[in-house]
């Protein structure tokens, strides 16, 4: 029997997302009081970076998966003869 | 008398050492190297110093200045890290190109004149293809052909450029050239086929993953880099280079989240970082070319560290692609906490490396009212959390255990890692480093409240959105597969042309083969048996058909006759007399046109 490694325990896995969730709130807690002094509006506005990074994530995420795989996608012998 | 050494001049004398070394000297001269290297940087002065007169012009084979002297910095420190990663290889034909590829690199650098530029340049292309044929398999065979074909064709069109440049402008010095008129544009696009500009980019991810567990490294730090300073010294603030640079930041990050082979991923995310620095050579302020130079110097180092990470998962498990690998935390805990470490570098994580140089850039984007590009480097900046931040470790070090147990990485290869990690680290905790060695004085203060905060907001959220997408199951599975990118318009292009060349050209060339050297010269040679036969025989064939009907059967008597008895007695058609008259004739026209 291997020795269980860190994440082979499921308790790990769900704490270390909590972490992430904490942290992810403890981020939009403190932008509240954060002085801001940008170039631009968006720089200011509250919280634009985490909603900024969401959005954008899953828009590169699902554009790759449902359009350019649907394009580009061949076999890996697609180039031998 | 030269009072000082050029650096390429060490490593490419030191390359041709390197079969004569064994073992463990082997080892020390491919480390002293670089070492003295530096060493050697640090003792010229700035200036331009090794002057050699040639074919009317002066080549500078020296010219020393801060632009120059980070990129040499640089070359040197990454030329000693890879060359540590790279020990257990015991490949003297890699040594040698690896060293002649870096030595040219720093050539480029260092010329202060376009013809030694140009003359490193291909160099580059020589060293860095013999890497890619180092992978000794079939694919790298083809892969580093086209390789070096795609890196010709760039050279020849950059060599019109600066021959052309040099004829018009009366000048070979290394200095701003600017886009006006066709020359310029001719480099222009010279460099921008190594720095891999969009659609110019294939030759990239198609050649860079099939070199062999170290050259691969070595591949990912100069050619792009030494485009990024020819760039910056030639042509800083041309606005193309934005737009160039902002479509070569997103384009990428598509690719990279279904590729397979993870090297690959890596090789898409060289072209995404590359349009940073573009983008700040567009600007062209002296805050956005600090940035960019910053960003190269950077980039050096933590791509080079994610290539070795990914490079040492190969060599211990022979695997690469995603879909062969996970759970390797288990088995290689080191590699995998520097892969980390260079994953927040890239990602831009504040206290690592890539936060105070992609800084520079974007507000530098900000500053010059240039907001659309800030929101696309944003936009990609989320991409490259996604495929260097998180799928790089997360697929080959977590995710589900592929069952593969292996050894650490030997302690070379983590030595070197962790060299490159500690840089990273370090480099972000005190940039004040690495400030004070860019081209211009920087008055910039990265870690500022909103600063730090900004970018802990979109990395968080963007990591929150990769763990909710894979427990939603939308994250997309990693699939066995290839994706098509531009190298398909020359890989199944060459097929069609190969088609054209071997069905309907070779054809054509068939029939005209045979028309030219076989039938006209054998009539020709039938008719020159006994010309006037011929023609009297061609006369008769006319007659027979077109002349008297009644005269007919006789005539073609005769022509049967003259057929069996052809080519039959030449001479007794040509009596003397005629001939004379004949050479009469030539000798009076003859002497009619020297006359006239």
């Amino acid at each position: 029997m291997e020795k269980k490694h860190f994440f082979d325990k499921p308790e790990n896995v769900r704490n270390l997302l909590r972490a992430l969730y904490a942290v992810c709130a403890l981020l939009i807690v403190i932008d509240f009081f954060i002085p801001k002094h940008g170039y631009i509006l968006f720089e200011n506005a509250p919280q634009f970076f985490a909603a900024y990074g969401l959005v954008a994530y899953i828009t590169i995420v699902f554009t790759a998966k449902y359009i350019l795989r649907s394009i580009a996608k061949r076999k890996e012998d697609y180039y031998d003869d | 008398m030269i009072s000082h050494i050029p650096p390429a001049l060490i490593f490419i004398l030191a390359a041709m050492l390197v079969p004569l070394f064994k073992g463990r000297a082997k080892s020390a001269l491919l480390l002293v190297v670089p070492v003295v290297g530096f060493i050697n940087l640090l003792m010229i002065p700035e200036g331009s110093h090794i002057a050699v007169p040639f074919l009317g012009f002066e080549l500078t084979l020296l010219k020393v200045d801060r632009l120059s002297l980070v990129f040499g910095y640089i070359f040197n420190i990454v030329t000693f890290i890879v060359m540590l990663f790279a020990l257990g290889e015991r490949d003297d034909m890699q040594y040698m190109a690896g060293l002649l590829y870096a030595g040219s690199a720093l050539g480029v650098v260092f010329s202060g004149d376009l013809l030694s530029l140009f003359c490193f340049w291909e160099v580059m292309t020589i060293g860095s293809t013999m890497l890619i044929w180092a992978g000794k398999t079939e694919k790298s065979r083809q892969a580093g052909l086209r390789y070096a074909l795609v890196h010709i064709i760039g050279g020849v069109i950059l060599l019109f450029g600066i021959i052309m440049y040099i004829t018009g402008q009366g000048t070979t010095e290394v200095g701003v050239i600017g886009l006006h008129g066709l020359s310029t544009y001719l480099i222009f696009i010279g460099f921008g086929m190594n720095a891999a500009w969009p659609f110019l980019h294939m030759w990239l991810p198609d050649a860079y993953p099939e070199s062999t567990v170290a050259g691969t490294v070595f591949l990912s730090a100069f050619t792009t880099k030494t485009a990024v300073y020819v760039l910056a010294r030639t042509f800083p603030g041309t606005e193309a280079l934005i737009w160039i640079g902002a479509t070569m930041t997103v384009f990428p990050i598509f690719f990279a989240v279904i590729e397979n082979n993870l090297r690959r991923v890596l090789s898409y995310s060289i072209i995404n970082q590359v349009g940073f620095m573009m983008v700040g050579i567009g600007i062209g302020t002296e805050l956005a070319i600090n940035g960019a130079v910053a960003h190269a110097f950077n980039n050096m180092l933590f791509k080079g560290l994610l290539f070795m990470s990914m490079s040492a998962v190969l060599f211990r498990t022979g695997k690469i692609n995603a879909t062969d690998l996970g759970g390797l935390y288990k088995s290689m805990p080191l590699t995998a906490a520097f892969c980390i470490v260079g994953s927040l570098s890239i990602s831009a994580f504040p206290f690592f490396s890539g936060f105070v140089s992609k800084s520079l850039v974007m507000s530098s984007s900000l500053m010059e009212g240039y907001a659309f590009v800030w929101f696309v480097l944003l936009f990609a900046s989320a991409g490259v959390v996604d495929h260097a931040g998180i799928k790089i470790p997360f697929f080959s070090f977590f995710s589900h255990d592929s069952g593969i147990r292996c050894k650490e990485a030997p302690l070379n290869m983590l030595l070197a890692m962790g060299i490159a990690a500690f840089l990273c680290i370090f480099i972000g905790v005190f940039p004040g480093v690495l400030y004070n060695i860019l081209p211009y004085p920087v008055d910039y203060v990265p870690y500022t409240a909103s600063h730090v905060m900004a970018q802990l907001q979109l990395l968080f959220f963007s990591g929150l959105a990769f763990a909710l997408l894979i427990l939603a199951g939308l994250y997309p599975a990693e699939i066995r597969a290839i994706n098509l990118d531009a190298d398909w318009l020359y890989r199944k292009g060459a097929r069609a042309f190969m088609w054209m060349v071997e069905g309907p050209m070779k054809r054509f060339s068939d029939v005209t083969q045979k028309a030219l050297f076989k039938t006209v010269p054998s009539k020709l040679k039938w008719f020159s048996l006994n010309p006037v036969g011929a023609i009297m025989m061609a006369r008769d064939s006319i007659f027979m058909h077109f002349g008297d009907p009644t005269q007919q059967k006789r005539l073609q008597e005769k022509l049967e006759e003259e057929k069996k008895a052809y080519p039959g007695d030449v001479i007794r058609h040509w009596p003397i007399g005629s001939t004379v008259l004949w050479v009469a004739l030539l000798l009076l026209s003859y002497l009619l046109i020297y006359y006239l």
